[in-house]
């Protein structure tokens, strides 16, 4: 569309992008301040760049273990989730399976419900039916790896739909008249073709499993807590430490925010693909 | 013949996983919704009591409380997210310098995790520290607390809603507006419709698809709201927050309650769904029959 005052646009977007970073400015603007600093009136600028609450968020043991936890915990996941979902995708999109489509929608409906609902019953089975003599996988990283697949595994199935589909069936249908194997067919012939749709996929699913909060804060205890779960005790303590607390989140977020940066126009493109579609 | 049982083998890894945590934990709360079960009480079996728990359910003064803020809740923040993010992905039609920088921007809070989100909005609002009651102190002599104020407090729950979501609107809006073919808008003009005849006759009936599956997908997400919340509010002041899924989360897992808690889970599923198909009936329906 034309425009007749261009820096009009600009003068107005610059307005909101204030709006849309200030909370996020503000969050490292607490997180570099000193408990004594907190309580006299807030200000807008940061007087001086005070790490000390970064610097207790690393020297604590608890959190580092929850950092570590929640690292293993989303890349397992992702990986897992982002294997699983190619070799689901594949066969859903190049076998006449009967019913797919309803076993497509079938995953999604798994993505819709609230997790708010699946908590007991999630709760129960991982503490009282999945368990093997001692072994369980309440409070395990395992047991999170599998539990994040509910809401990841059809997610990944989903964005891989159209990559696969985009993969021409002619391919594989020459590679097996040669005499190829399925195993070779799909990672020599797919896999390599698949790749990027692969990539954005495992990012995604990865900051999702990153992200989740409610979950882990009701299927762990002590030994798979995660960082999210952390910064929500510090909240629930008497007196909650804002710095700490602030410098936590900001730990949190920074891996999402690189990982944005990486995936930036996918994500757009992913984040529209069901308004496009429809 | 061969080539299908090759396809189930690379499906079944799948299909367990979503059996055992999605399929199974379902009819497990279905089956457990009709016992009363409690591992703490005086009598620790599972007991089969019809519908007992549905029926405590309809007289649970803190479960159709937490409902009716619920969908108070997802009516302001949906609406407000719908408008709002229709005139900014307008306002990106238009050529200026610097666009798709902004649109980055803009971008930016989809991808916080809602309880950061949570924890950045906590920052802002908490009297001795946030620096919005306290500029609204300064500027208005208005004291904002939200853990004083009910009203206070699901207003800023839905302001934190339009913040982190509208983005989501505008850039679906974006996707479907720049689709619209250019001739009906042209035509428009040359017949001389004004501004809000454009809008109503010819690009709302053209974007409706896109902005109903966006409605759709805010919906589903507002109704599931847990994490943000809890973290700014916690639920108060007394249950003025207290959205389901922070219901559930905070005073029915916590009660080892566990049948009565199934029932309440089935019956929010149940909604959830009752409430999209509401949506669907009364929007898409109509529409597809009519041609």
């Amino acid at each position: 569309m034309r425009n007749r005052h261009p820096w009009l646009w600009v003068l107005f977007w610059t307005f909101l992008s204030f709006l849309t970073l200030f909370p996020i400015y503000w969050l490292f603007v607490i997180s570099m301040k000193a408990p004594v600093d907190l309580f006299s009136t807030p200000g807008l600028l940061l007087d001086r760049l005070n790490w000390a609450n970064y610097a207790k968020v690393l020297q604590s043991e608890t959190l580092r273990g929850y950092m570590v936890n929640s690292l293993v915990i989303s890349s397992g996941n992702a990986v897992l989730v982002t294997l699983l979902g190619f070799l689901a995708c594949y066969a859903l999109t190049r076998f006449d399976l009967p019913g797919k489509e309803s076993i497509f929608f079938w995953t999604i409906t798994n993505r819709m419900a609230p997790p708010a609902v699946f908590l007991l019953p999630l709760f129960l089975l991982l503490t009282q039916v999945y368990k093997i003599g001692d072994f369980s996988l309440a409070d395990s990283r395992l047991g999170m790896i599998l539990v994040y697949c509910t809401f990841n595994l059809p997610f990944a199935i989903w964005t891989l739909r159209p990559t696969l589909d985009g993969i021409p069936k002619e391919l594989d249908e020459a590679a097996f008249v040669d005499g190829a194997s399925a195993w070779r067919v799909i990672w020599d012939v797919i896999f390599p073709l698949a790749r990027p749709g692969l990539a954005v996929t495992l990012i995604l699913t990865w900051v999702f499993a990153w992200n989740e909060y409610l979950l882990a804060a009701t299927l762990t205890n002590f030994n798979a807590r995660t960082i999210t779960t952390g910064l929500s005790e510090y909240v629930t303590t008497t007196g909650t430490a804002w710095g700490i607390m602030a410098a936590i989140s900001v730990f949190t977020l920074i891996p999402a925010l690189i990982v944005f940066s990486m995936v930036q126009r996918h994500i757009v493109a992913g984040l529209t693909f069901g308004a496009v579609k429809g | 013949m061969k080539r299908n049982r090759l396809g189930w083998l690379l499906l079944s890894p799948t299909l367990v996983l979503l059996g055992l945590f999605g399929i199974f934990p379902f009819l497990y709360v279905v089956w457990l919704s009709f016992h009363s079960w409690n591992p703490f009480a005086a009598n620790p079996d599972k007991v089969f009591n019809w519908a007992d728990n549905f029926r405590a359910l309809v007289f649970d003064a803190g479960f159709l409380a937490s409902l009716g803020v619920t969908l108070a809740f997802v009516f302001f923040a949906v609406a407000s997210q719908v408008v709002l993010g229709y005139l900014l992905a307008q306002a990106f039609m238009r050529d200026f310098p610097g666009k798709s920088f902004f649109r980055t921007i803009h971008t930016l809070p989809l991808i916080m995790a809602p309880i950061i989100v949570g924890s950045v909005w906590k920052l802002m609002t908490t009297p001795s520290i946030g620096i919005i009651p306290n500029l609204l102190d300064k500027w208005f002599g208005y004291d904002l607390n939200i853990g004083a104020s009910a009203l206070a407090a699901f207003v800023i729950t839905v302001i934190m809603d339009v913040w982190h979501w509208t983005p989501l609107v505008t850039l679906s809006l974006i996707a479907a507006l720049v689709s619209l073919p250019s001739d009906p808008f042209e035509q428009a003009q040359i017949d001389g419709a004004g501004k809000w005849q454009t809008f109503w006759h010819i690009t709302l009936p053209m974007i409706r698809p896109a902005l109903i599956a966006t409605v759709f997908i805010r919906l589903m997400d507002a109704l599931r709201t847990v994490d943000e919340v809890l973290m700014l509010t916690g639920g108060g002041p007394g249950s003025a927050t207290r959205y389901i899924g922070v219901h559930i989360f905070k005073e029915v897992f916590p009660r080892t309650n566990y049948g009565y808690g199934s029932a309440v889970s089935l019956v929010v599923l149940y909604l959830t769904i009752v409430i999209c198909w509401l949506l669907y009936v009364s929007l898409i329906a109509p529409r597809s029959k009519r041609g």
